[in-house]
């Protein structure tokens, strides 16, 4: 029973998930009256699984219960506790932005299903600390998405679900062939195993090791979307119903952090590889960040250049995790560093994301020329998107700014400041498309006068996400204080 | 000569890059399928290989990650399949450079 209530807020969201597919079929047998609501009874029902999920967490948190479950292949740390805010908190958001665009669909309950199952896997991604229990929970969350990606059906969906498919199953047979060389190097699957055999390796067996870390490094970073493996990223995140690739863009993104983290730092962290791997990770930062700004300045749809600013962003969370094993390593501050800029990004891009999908629920185009005058047509919408706008260049008094001065921070201490150099000219070409497209709400004519209306569901997912980012950016410690007892479990 | 570790290594390998060769170069995206699936049992012999020849506290883990790979690797072929046939309604084609409503 320990195990169960330790991984009670994964196991509420599968509950739940299964509740809303078999009892989608209750509809059928209902009065007319409750069929009419049915939609709405089901977003209920998805966001009490996520409300559960988060307060089972906080309970967790209160009695501070920590330790391992089902036979050592997964851990509740306080590691795993901030990602289960984090990502139960985001499937909230989801669920909320998804209530409008989701009328168009016949099948809402699966919708909902499929949301609340990959936010179980997401969850679970962050707790395992077993190579077996890594793949089936990462498998998890990419199914789910898979079909989340594909699920309005027409032309560009299922065209950006085929796609995102087929690279994931090569990514996830890239990951699996690490995952094997590092099982047949250790002996083990359980990732303290792997570090004790990591500590006790000779010299003859680092290049074994280094193979191994790579081909887990490009799997991972297919779900991180890092250059090389940022290929999909704009078509899918451009074909995906919107309310999808926000939750990719952020949900996903931050699974593959965390589960980076765990098997690099726990168990790869010995210095005996981790230069290796740091000097690695530090290029594929600096590339991310510079190609994913410089193609962003060339894009006119808002989809594509939100997706190409997430590779950016994608590189400068690198910047932590090269921090962390770098020649003079920053293990806390460099994963410190890295959960917070994940936490405050999680806000800054949904709030984007949920302004993109108001808008488009209206105008049906995610063009920025399309944005012009926007201000005009629906002031609040127009300043909640240049507020996230402004965090994700990282401008004070926003969360990302905070963000990016802790990441460098971690960079300098650790002796990168070649890296922390590159990370701050990319903000400053950043800024040009961001206000690019707060120009184009608040300075160009209107093309039409019409204003566009904010539903109750995304006016308050909407509000959550800027509170939440002005909130940080002004009183930052006591999220700093959380990602550092989080990191503080790598010690 | 015994077959040794070795041997099963490198038609790991072997079945490995054929598969990822398959991935990247088929235009049709039920091949590029095959490739995967491939790249999946590449990996599965890699595992059972480890499974019988490395000293371990306990070797059969090899075989139970075997068992889930395949497991999940028959589901993610169901969705795969079914987007396939998604698309084929849609495009009347599954080449995939066909497929080019987004841009690369």
């Amino acid at each position: 029973m320990d195990s169960v209530n330790r991984l009670g807020p994964e196991l509420i969201l599968l509950a739940m998930a299964g509740i809303l597919v078999l009892g989608d079929i209750a509809f059928l047998v209902t009065g007319e009256r409750l069929l009419q609501r049915k939609r709405a009874v089901l977003a209920a029902a998805a966001l009490a699984g996520t409300a559960g999920s988060l307060v089972w967490s906080g309970l967790l948190v209160a009695t501070d219960t920590t330790g391992e479950a089902f036979s050592g292949t997964m851990t509740v740390d306080k590691f795993t506790l901030f990602f289960n805010f984090l990502f139960a908190g985001t499937a909230a958001i989801v669920i909320l932005a998804s209530v409008d665009y989701i009328k168009r669909s016949r099948f809402p309950a699966e919708y909902y299903g499929l949301v609340l199952a990959s936010a179980a896997g997401l969850m679970l991604l962050a707790s395992t600390i077993d190579l077996i229990a890594i793949f089936v929970a990462l498998e998890l969350t990419s199914i789910s998405l898979y079909i989340l990606v594909g699920f309005v059906k027409d032309q560009r969906s299922s065209e950006a679900g085929l796609k995102y498919l087929l690279l994931g199953a090569i990514s996830s047979a890239v990951t699996l062939y690490g995952m094997a060389f590092l099982f047949g190097l250790s002996g083990s699957t359980g990732l303290g195993e792997i570090a004790d055999a990591v500590a006790a390796a000779d010299e003859g067996e680092r290049a074994a090791y280094v193979l191994a870390a790579v081909f887990l490094a490009a799997g991972l970073g297919f779900k991180m979307a890092v250059v090389p493996f940022q290929m999909w990223v704009p078509d899918v995140y451009h074909g995906a119903p919107t309310p999808v690739t926000a939750y990719l863009s952020v949900g996903s993104k931050a699974a593959g952090f965390a589960v980076a983290l765990r098997i690099f730092v726990e168990a790869l962290g010995d210095g005996f590889i981790a230069s290796d791997w740091a000097n690695m990770f530090a290029v594929i930062a600096a590339v991310s960040m510079t190609l994913g700004n410089v193609v962003a300045l060339a894009q006119t749809n808002i989809k594509r250049l939100l997706a190409y600013s997430s590779i950016a962003q994608a590189g400068n969370f690198l910047i932590g995790l090269a921090a962390v094993a770098a020649n003079d390593p920053q293990v806390m501050l460099g994963t410190s560093s890295v959960m917070f800029f994940l936490a405050t990004y999680a806000f800054t891009n949904l709030g984007a994301f949920i302004a993109v999908i108001a808008i488009s629920n209206k105008i049906e185009s995610d063009e920025i020329d399309d944005y012009a005058g926007m201000a005009r047509r629906s002031p609040l919408l127009a300043l909640g998107l240049t507020l996230c706008l402004v965090s994700l260049t990282g401008i004070p008094p926003t969360a990302g700014f905070i963000a990016k001065v802790y990441i460098f921070n971690a960079a300098v201490q650790a002796d990168l400041v070649w890296l922390a150099v590159v990370g701050v000219l990319n903000s400053v070409l950043s800024v040009y498309y961001y206000l690019r497209v707060v120009l184009n709400m608040y300075t160009r004519e209107p093309l039409s006068e019409e204003a566009i209306p904010l539903s109750p569901a995304l006016g308050f997912a909407m509000a959550t996400a800027t509170v939440g980012l002005l909130v940080v950016g002004i009183f930052p410690f006591p999220l700093i204080e959380a990602s550092e007892a989080a990191a503080a479990v790598f010690g | 000569m015994s077959v040794g570790l070795e041997h099963f290594l490198v038609l790991g390998a072997v079945l490995f890059a054929i598969g990822i060769y398959l991935a990247l170069t088929k235009r049709n995206a039920v091949a590029v399928l095959m490739g995967i699936e491939l790249m999946f049992n590449a990996v599965n012999v890699t595992f059972v290989a480890f499974s019988r020849f490395v000293e371990s506290a306990s070797p059969l883990t090899g075989h139970v990650f075997v068992v889930f790979i395949i497991t999940v690797a028959a589901a993610e072929a169901a969705v795969a399949l079914a987007l396939a046939v998604l698309v084929y309604r849609n495009r009347e084609t599954i080449n995939i450079d066909e497929i080019n409503l987004l841009k690369w």
